[in-house]
């Protein structure tokens, strides 16, 4: 089975969401920020709003066709819809919420389907409890069992972990990832966390401003943004203005100067002459730090700066390091005791050149 | 003590009630859910009662039900009698007098539900009708109780608009709050207070049950 979408649908004053898209059977992440469109694409796709324009089709089965229109009613699309917010009924059982969409069949067909597939989301012990005696995870391994024990043609999941703990994220991300092996349907799943892209998807669509931005692999589209929006999205930390001021055709880099600084940084060499003005990403996670002048490095790039903020984010430590230009700085809690590192410290910066990203400003359009 | 008017008043009540809840659960659904721009309007109309002054509303209604209106006249040629003065009149009166009160708490329970929850419902197959029956109505069933009992009682303490369009037949339109003002006017205090001790009992009990059931503060206050 393969989703295919073209649907405009005005959001609000001068923004409108106009996505084309295919899914194909597998996890589609559609990554973006909040307020880029993708939920009100999930919407559209469901059936709880209508687009504009466009077309909505699974397989040759019509959803929507605004030009002959059609308009499936979200109850006869057969499509699964997983909310941010669980969206269990409050006054059923787990047993009664996953029965729920079985209507149509006997009793014991039904009962012995909400088994099945509660055992395969390890909730079988508590079925008889209702929603607001059960963990959060709980909720939404039940939700999702809920819209697949109905065999959808098309599941949409809407941030489904994003209220949940790291722990209980991955453990649900393999029991989707398992639930998408056993039956190959097109998963669409709406996040704005890089890590689920990583770990979840087949097929990775950026949405900014209502506009498919980037699509490929999540590595292909995250590991190399190639604009700043996606820089942000993709967990680049560091996002420098700067001028190209010398380009080393031979060695394959340029040199550049952060705007507003004397920080001179090496990157990979790209079309920008000599004045041009770039853009810089580099996740806080690639930048090394020391607190004596390294030696024997391969590294270009090595910066002297001072340590001004320090503080703990979970397990990350995050460093604020002024040099010249300001670096975000992922350390680990031991990294940050073995350098005896506090605000104030002298420190010195290692960067990578291929750590840095050049991206630009502009969304390319995608044809 | 005038127990032909408190069968009366309760068998109006009840009907009305019992009809009010027919009318108010489509209509509070419509209200809440209709993305349509002049639902403003029904819901004002509804809720006139709430500012209007009852005689007016009654003196519109006995305009109606008189034999030179059209709603007057189709009924007096198809049931053989005027509809003003009668039972059946003080129920029509009645449900519009009270319909605010069915409609609001029923409407203002509604609204409060989750819209995933009824999303989900239909994104799980379910239709429109299956929806409110399993999801709508279970989540809302303290505002439709609420808006059951209120209309009951309020219709119970009617006054003006029965006097308007019932006027003060025993057995037919005397009810409770009219049997009391007969007593009063000829200073039978001694009646009108034991019916009036009725009254009073009665509309304790009816709001301790609708605050005992919502354990929440002012759930019967009508939300105008």
């Amino acid at each position: 089975m393969t989703l295919a979408v073209s649907v405009t649908k005005r959001l609000g004053p001068g923004s409108t969401l106009d996505v084309e898209l295919v899914a194909p059977p597998g996890i589609t992440m559609l990554f973006g920020a909040s307020g880029s469109g993708k939920t009100t694409l999930l919407r559209c796709i469901a059936g709880l709003i209508r687009p504009d324009q466009g077309r909505l089709a699974i397989d040759d089965r019509i959803l929507f066709d605004a030009k002959n229109g059609i308009d499936v009613p979200v109850q006869d699309r057969h499509v699964g819809y997983v909310f941010q917010q669980a969206a269990l009924f409050p006054h059923m059982s787990l047993r009664d919420n996953i029965g729920y969409g079985l209507h149509r069949l006997a009793d014991d067909e039904r009962q012995a389907r909400v088994s099945t597939i509660a055992e395969s989301f390890r909730i079988s012990s508590i079925l008889d409890r209702p929603p607001a005696q059960v963990s959060g995870g709980e909720r939404q391994r039940a939700a999702l069992a809920r819209a697949l024990v109905t065999e959808p043609s098309v599941l949409l999941l809407d941030e489904p972990l994003s209220a949940l703990d790291q722990t209980i994220q991955s453990r649900i991300m393999d029991d989707l990832r398992r639930a998408n092996e056993a039956r190959r349907i097109p998963m669409l799943y709406v996040t704005h966390s890089h890590r689920e892209v990583y770990t979840l998807g087949h097929q990775a669509v950026v949405i900014d401003t209502g506009r498919v931005i980037a699509r490929g692999t999540p590595h292909e589209v995250l590991d190399r943004p190639e604009q700043s929006v996606l820089a942000n999205l993709a967990g680049f930390e560091n996002v420098f203005d700067a001028v190209a001021i010398e380009r080393r055709e031979r060695a394959g880099t340029m040199e550049c100067r952060v705007e507003g600084t004397s920080t001179e940084l090496e990157v990979p060499l790209n079309a920008a002459a000599v004045g041009d003005r770039i853009r810089i990403a580099i996740r806080a996670g690639d930048v090394l730090v020391g607190n004596e002048q390294p030696r024997g490095l391969s590294a270009r790039n090595v910066l002297r700066g001072q340590l001004i903020e320090l503080s703990a984010h979970g397990p990350t430590m995050v460093a604020v390091v002024d040099a010249g230009a300001r670096f975000v700085v992922h350390l680990t809690p031991t990294g940050v005791e073995s350098l005896h590192l506090k605000p104030g410290d002298h420190v010195w910066l290692i960067v990578k050149t291929y750590s840095c990203r050049i991206v630009v400003e502009t969304p390319w359009q995608h044809s | 003590m005038d127990w032909q008017a408190i069968a009366l008043t309760a068998r109006l009540a009840a009907l009305v009630a019992v009809i009010l809840l027919v009318i108010s659960l489509p209509l509070a659904h419509w209200l809440t859910f209709s993305r349509r721009r002049w639902t403003f309007l029904v819901e004002s109309i509804v809720s006139l009662p709430l500012v209007l002054p009852p005689t007016v509303l009654g003196f519109y209604l006995l305009m109606a039900m008189g034999t030179r209106s059209p709603l007057g006249r189709w009924w007096t040629e198809s049931t053989g009698h005027p509809l003003a003065f009668t039972f059946e009149g003080l129920v029509i009166a009645s449900v519009l007098y009270s319909l605010p009160f069915a409609v609001q708490p029923v409407a203002a329970a509604f609204a409060q539900i989750d819209p995933s929850l009824r999303e989900a419902s239909a994104t799980l197959g379910a239709s429109g009708f299956r929806t409110f029956a399993r999801v709508t109505l279970p989540l809302s069933i303290e505002g439709v109780i609420a808006g059951l009992v209120l209309s009951f009682a309020h219709t119970v303490g009617e006054f003006g608009v029965v006097l308007m369009v019932g006027g003060n037949l025993p057995g037919i339109t005397r009810t409770v709050s009219i049997s009391i003002y007969d007593h009063v006017q000829a200073l039978e205090y001694q009646q009108a207070n034991q019916t009036a001790l009725v009254l009073l009992a009665f509309s304790m009990l009816v709001l301790m049950a609708v605050y005992g059931l919502r354990r929440r503060p002012w759930a019967a206050a009508p939300i105008a």
